[in-house]
């Protein structure tokens, strides 16, 4: 029996007069790939927003391997290990594939500023170590080769593999990934769903991932929570999800067949 | 090892070519390469916090000030300060402050880094564009406490007989220093980090900085280089006033280093020479023109005109300068790799 | 403080936290609408100030000097949007703000040249700067005039945002712009008029300044304009009666000081600065705003 990495305990978000979020629990087991889907603004990524610490919610607790985080700093919930992608990929612009990487590697580098201005030997190592990893992560991620070009001349799905492994150099423990198939063709789905598999085993992760397109999940995703307007109303398989009446008449009109 | 090799022979050719300049060229000529020297620090220094961390500052003037007062007033003489001080007697603190030349610039750097750090706390908390606002007032806000308080600063009548130390040598070689050191900050995780926050500070963020201390970090690196080039221009120019520091001084930093390319410390060095040069060539705007027969009259504050429309015109049409955010080395290793591929 | 003296200064705080006020709001609205500190606004004040001026030197009676100034202040404003802000929409924040000082420091600059930079008089009519007696203390006539104008001026602009279908564009621009573009509205339009309308207000602010301390110069816009955003930050950024608010704290707080502590006259023009930094450290949304930049996600 697998322990508990994630837990999200009776979470209600109230803004103003509109509640977001009702009354949501559901648990996420350690290397599970869990599906978050509902369709358009049923609250999905306002629950990663206040995973990361991004809201606080009115009601309710999130719980990471057992410990309270809720409305922990954002910058300490990466510390803690969870790392998130965004649904509009968010890629530093200027910076190239390679520094995009290193910069999830800011909190496992160790020299101080003193030591980079004077550039002292544990700057050297530092660095030296930090590339050798980021290069590996490239690698698993099959972009070795555009680790020097700027990020955003990447193809759409080369950069959304980039803000993967940019999450995944943090070190965590625990993914979010918000719709990271969106946008993509059959066959950059077919090869992310291949990716996110890899990695889950090289790197020991547990995801927790949002997504509409159900082929993709059902692919994907050990168990699934359905929403709809902030409401749970579905837990379980995805493959009993599709064929749920709640979760075909939630989804009517905006429905992808498995 | 051959880039460390490299950069190590560069860095010894520029000081070689400082102390060149220092000994061989003519005293009029040399004012100009002190003044783009004193120049170009504080532009570098600016480009950190405006164009690497991509926070909206108008900080310069304020720092500078500071550095240049508490600079002159370590290096001028206690009898000096006695004759000097017009208005009212020194304070007995001001009368106690001596130093030499090095020791006064770093305290100059510290004190202005220290003020950056309490301006940070309210400032760099908040999200909002409060930096540009902030930083705008405490420039004036020096100026008024410079002028309000004679026993400290010999109010608007400023200071003057400040020893002149600072030649070529000082000024070429903390120019060296300054420009390794931001390259050093910007191939680091530091520099990094203050380009994530420049770029999405939210990713940022997310991806665990701590972007307000790595904001304050900027700032406060930024001040210190502008308040040691503010001792510099004290002992450069022997005499300062409030005056001398008004927003004028920041809005020709801010034309250089959108000009080089915001982020682009070899392009800020580029536009330091472009506009310190333009400033002088245009100073014929500001006197009295013959256009076909029609006198102008003399106007100064012409040529003021022309580098704000500049700077306007810049921002609509070529936002990224000479260099963009890249510099000239990436930009050199870029065309070749063109012409390999 | 006797009676008289604490009369002259409640009044004379209520001319200065006017005027401070109606600059206060064309920031406030501008930077509701489209968050950005429009550096220029201050300047615009002493555009409308100088154009009053120079209507009058051309031979225009004053009351027609004052809508010249006023119109043309309307025009500088809304051609600044126009030529400078509106192609940046997409583009960069800090962008934008550097334009903002590039267009201010263009008019202090182009001023200067037109008008030098030696103070000039402002032509204010006999019976403007005349006074008169209340009991004991002689007021001058401006500090009468100026609240009440300004207390118009405020019932017509509250009632322009929550009683016309302009004002409520106005208040819908200040939560989502693409959102308000998708009903219909045309946002250039409702954008330029908050130009206009702020630009306005400045160049009003700016003539009862003139007239108050009667002479103009071409930086008089700078100081004004700081403070005058450190109150509609102090009122609450956004909020048009929390500029107001602010106009008038900071205002009575220059007078008052002074009055009570001579000796800190000199640093009369760094108490701005002071709230400002208060503000950001204890509430930065203001007395009455509201958090308008949480990030969005």
């Amino acid at each position: 029996m697998s322990s508990t990495a994630l837990t999200i305990q009776n979470i209600t978000m109230q803004f103003g007069g509109v509640t977001a979020i009702d009354n949501l629990s559901f648990e996420v087991k350690e290397g599970e790939i869990y599906g978050l889907i509902g369709p358009n603004g049923a609250g999905k990524t306002t629950i990663f927003n206040i995973i990361t610490g991004n809201y606080q919610p009115t009601k309710g607790d999130i719980l990471f391997h057992n410990e309270t985080i809720t409305g922990t700093k954002p910058n300490l919930v990466v510390q803690k290990g969870i790392a998130r992608t965004f649904q509009n990929i968010r890629l530093f612009k200027t910076m190239s594939v390679m520094d995009n990487i290193l910069i999830g590697f800011h909190n496992r580098s160790r020299y101080s500023y003193a030591e980079a201005i004077l550039r002292l030997p544990r700057y050297f190592g530092q660095e030296r170590k930090i590339r050798a990893e980021a290069m590996a992560i490239l690698n698993e991620f099959d972009l070795t080769s555009f680790a020097e070009h700027r990020a955003t001349d990447l193809s759409y799905g080369n950069q959304r593999k980039v803000e993967i492994a940019r999450a995944v150099a943090t070190d965590p423990s625990l993914l979010l990934l918000d719709e990271p198939a969106a946008g993509m063709n059959p066959s950059e789905t077919e090869d992310l769903s291949t990716i996110i598999h890899k990695i889950k085993k090289d790197f020991n992760l547990t995801i927790l991932l949002i997504e509409h397109d159900m082929k993709f999940v059902n692919n994907m995703c050990d168990l699934v929570t359905v929403l709809d307007y902030g409401e749970k109303i579905f837990d379980g398989k995805p493959a009993d999800a599709i064929v749920n009446e709640k979760v075909i008449t939630a989804y009517l009109g905006d429905f992808t067949h498995a | 090892m051959k880039q460390t090799l490299l950069k190590t022979l560069l860095i010894i050719a520029s000081l070689w070519l400082v102390y060149l300049v220092n000994s061989t060229m003519d005293s009029y000529t040399l004012s100009i390469f002190n003044n783009i020297g004193i120049f170009a620090i504080l532009a570098l220094s600016y480009n950190l916090i405006n164009g690497v961390t991509g926070q909206f500052s108008l900080e310069p003037n304020g720092f500078v000030a500071i550095g240049a007062y508490v600079t002159a007033l370590f290096l001028i003489p206690a009898e000096t300060k006695v004759d000097m001080f017009a208005l009212v007697d020194p304070a007995p603190s001001v009368l106690a402050m001596s130093a030499g030349f090095l020791p006064a610039l770093l305290i100059a750097g510290i004190v202005s880094a220290s003020l950056a750090f309490i301006l940070s706390v309210p400032v760099f908390r908040v999200r909002g564009d409060y930096l540009a606002i902030v930083t705008l007032g405490f420039g004036f806000i020096i100026r008024i406490f410079a002028m309000n308080s004679p026993a400290y600063t010999n109010g608007a009548m400023g200071l003057n007989d400040i020893p002149e130390y600072a030649n070529f040598l000082w000024i070429g070689t903390i120019g060296v220093i300054t420009f390794v050191v931001m390259i050093h900050i910007i191939n680091s995780k530091f520099g990094r980090a203050m380009k994530a926050v420049r770029d999405d500070e939210d990713a940022a963020i997310a991806m665990g900085i701590n972007t307000y201390k790595i904001k304050t970090i900027s700032f406060m690196t930024s001040a210190f280089f502008e308040g040691i080039g503010g001792g510099l221009l004290a002992s450069f120019l022997s005499t300062i006033a409030p005056d001398q520091f008004t927003f004028l001084l920041t809005f020709q930093l801010l034309i250089i280093i959108v000009l080089g390319g915001l982020g682009s410390m070899s392009g800020t060095l580029l536009a330091t020479i472009l506009v310190m040069g333009g400033m002088e060539w245009l100073r014929f705007l500001d006197d009295d023109m013959s256009i076909f027969g029609y006198h102008t009259g003399a106007h100064p504050g012409m040529r003021m005109v022309i580098f704000a429309v500049l700077l306007i015109i810049l921002m609509l049409f070529a936002r990224k300068g000479l260099f963009g955010d890249r510099e000239l080395s990436e930009i050199i290793k870029s065309k070749f790799k063109r012409r390999d591929a | 403080m006797d009676f008289s003296t604490f009369l002259q200064q409640l009044v004379n705080g209520i001319s200065l936290g006017s005027m401070y006020a109606l600059i206060a709001i064309g920031y406030t609205m501008v930077y509701g609408t489209l968050r950005l500190i429009n550096f220029a606004h201050g300047d615009i004040m002493m555009v409308g100030a100088f154009l009053v001026y120079l209507a009058d030197a051309v031979g225009l009676p004053f009351p027609v000097a004052v809508l010249a100034g006023i119109a043309g202040a309307v025009v500088v404003g809304i051609l600044t949007d126009k030529i400078a802000y509106k192609p940046l929409r997409e583009a960069p924040k800090i962008s934008l703000l550097i334009t903002a000082i590039g267009i201010s420091f263009f008019l202090e600059n182009l001023f200067n040249v037109l008008f030098g930079g030696v103070p000039k008089a402002f032509p204010a009519p006999e019976y403007l700067t005349s006074s008169f007696k209340l009991g004991e203390v002689i007021l001058p006539l401006m500090v009468i005039v100026i609240p009440i104008i300004t207390v118009l001026i405020l019932g017509g602009v509250l009632w322009v945002l929550y009683k016309t279908k302009y004002g409520m564009a106005i208040r819908a621009l200040a939560f989502d712009i693409p959102t308000v573009k998708l009903m219909g509205v045309n946002a250039d339009y409702i954008i330029s008029l908050v130009f206009g309308l702020g630009s306005a207000l400045a160049a009003i602010g700016g003539i009862f300044y003139a007239i108050s301390y009667p002479s103009i110069d071409p930086l008089m816009g700078i100081i004004v304009g700081l403070k005058a955003f450190a109150a509609a930050v102090l009122g609450g950024i956004g909020s048009v009666t929390g500029a107001v608010l602010g106009g008038f704290i900071l205002g009575f707080t220059e007078i008052f000081v002074v009055a009570m502590f001579p000796e800190l006259g000199g640093y009369k023009d760094a108490f701005a600065f002071f709230f400002l930094i208060l503000v950001l450290l204890f509430r930065p949304t203001g007395i009455l705003g509201e958090d308008l930049d949480r990030g969005r996600f």
